[in-house]
């Protein structure tokens, strides 16, 4: 028996295997004799096959660990789950950077093991950075929610950038980091005269000390402490007391 | 409760929507961990039956509050400006950036029922679900998204993918 024409909504139940079998032999029997019909339906099911062609690659993929680790780990988006895998891929991080670090140093010593201090992070990070002139940051400040946002979001904790205007420095922008243990943001302040002051956040696991802390690495002089688990640290190559007022300008913005 | 081994075995599949629906794999992958939050989170409401249904409808919650709002941002940062050069220079082929392409210049609202329909093989019954919409408006969108694609990939100077799928 030749069933009338179908509607469209029964032809794509057709083209995606929705029909029982009944249904589906009669669809195909009507359509072996509509070839116009027949072809619309062949689209149909081609714009699905091109779909699986262009985005099955992904399923190959591997995994990223922080995804993961949120899955097995995760604590309703809590920061120390997130921390906890971050601290897991954090010993690439430390490779990557001791094997900068070794490189730096005469006597070589295999640094690939320590972990490094949140400071010479801090100063390594501003003189890799702070020199570039093309691209300084990966997000400029007048995308500045959307960085703040972004970098909020890859560390699991909420990134703010003090407004250091007062004392003659303009928000320049931002970028992601590989710390210590896991992601760490930096942000890039200049004043009129081109001088860069950058500020290194990311988790301390080790640290657990408040106290304003000074350090000097290669001539680049870094204010650093530990507040509620991250560590802040504030680089620059301009003088002591200089920096040191601006990360008490920077301290106080972040605890008001 | 949800056995988490079963959550990581969706992880590829989550991506793999989340990509062809945002068009880039480091917003998907937010998007991604997102949804996996909002899912153990919500781990006490799971009842059981299709898990990979609930992923995708949680995903769509999490895609319609965050991503849509936040639209006018994309492809601002440097990371997501990264992922799409590097996708551009490897070499998928035609097929993938003509589709993918042609995907991204529909409506997001196309894109997902296309996106569910045909990579994800889910029933309308269940589409209606994760879109919390009648299944008589699956099925008009489902038609409308198809017609859309046509549209798309056949005015692509590019041969579009369909003719080299067959």
């Amino acid at each position: 028996m030749m069933m009338k024409q179908p509607d469209t909504a029964l032809l794509h139940a057709f083209a995606d295997g929705q029909l029982d079998a009944p249904e589906h032999t009669d669809v195909a029997k009507w359509l072996a004799t509509h070839p116009e019909a027949a072809a619309e339906v062949a689209g149909w099911k081609a714009q699905s096959a091109a779909m699986h062609d262009a985005y099955d690659a992904t399923l190959d993929e591997a995994v990223p660990a922080r995804l993961l680790a949120a899955t097995r780990n995760g604590a309703p988006a809590s920061a120390g789950s997130r921390w906890s895998m971050a601290a897991a891929i954090g010993w690439l991080a430390i490779g990557l950077v001791g094997g900068f670090m070794a490189g730096r140093n005469t006597d070589s010593t295999p640094t690939a093991q320590l972990p490094l201090p949140l400071a010479r992070q801090a100063a390594i990070a501003h003189a890799v950075y702070a020199p570039e002139v093309r691209h300084p940051v990966e997000v400029g400040a007048d995308q500045r929610d959307h960085l703040l946002g972004w970098l909020s979001k890859r560390l699991g904790h909420p990134i703010v950038a003090p407004a250091l205007e007062a004392l003659g420095y303009q928000l320049v922008g931002g970028r992601l980091l590989s710390g210590e243990s896991g992601p760490g943001a930096l942000l890039m302040y200049e004043d009129a005269s081109g001088e860069r002051l950058t500020l290194f956040v990311s988790a301390d696991t080790d640290d657990s000390a408040t106290a304003f802390r000074f350090a000097e690495h290669d001539k680049v002089n870094v204010f650093y402490w530990v507040d509620a688990g991250y560590g802040y640290a504030l680089s620059g190559t301009l003088p002591r007391e200089r920096l040191l007022a601006v990360a008490t300008a920077v301290y106080r913005a972040l605890n008001p | 409760m949800i056995d988490t081994e079963a959550l990581v075995a969706e992880l590829p599949r989550l991506r793999r929507y989340g990509r062809a629906l945002l068009g880039d794999v480091a917003r998907a992958d937010d998007l991604v961990q997102d949804t996996i939050e909002r899912a153990l989170r919500k781990t006490a409401h799971w009842q059981g039956g299709n898990l990979r249904a609930w992923l995708l409808t949680l995903m769509h919650n999490v895609f319609v509050n965050q991503v849509r709002r936040n639209d006018a941002l994309r492809g601002a940062s440097g990371a997501d400006t990264v992922e799409l050069a590097m996708r551009d220079a490897s070499g998928d082929g035609l097929g993938l950036r003509d589709l993918d392409r042609a995907m991204q210049a529909l409506s997001a609202d196309h894109r997902e029922i296309l996106l569910l329909v045909g990579l994800e093989n889910l029933r309308y019954e269940e589409i209606a679900g994760v879109l919390d919409v009648p299944i008589g408006t699956v099925m008009s969108r489902l038609s409308r998204a198809r017609t859309q694609l046509k549209v798309q990939l056949d005015g692509s100077p590019a041969r579009p993918a369909l003719t080299r799928v067959k």
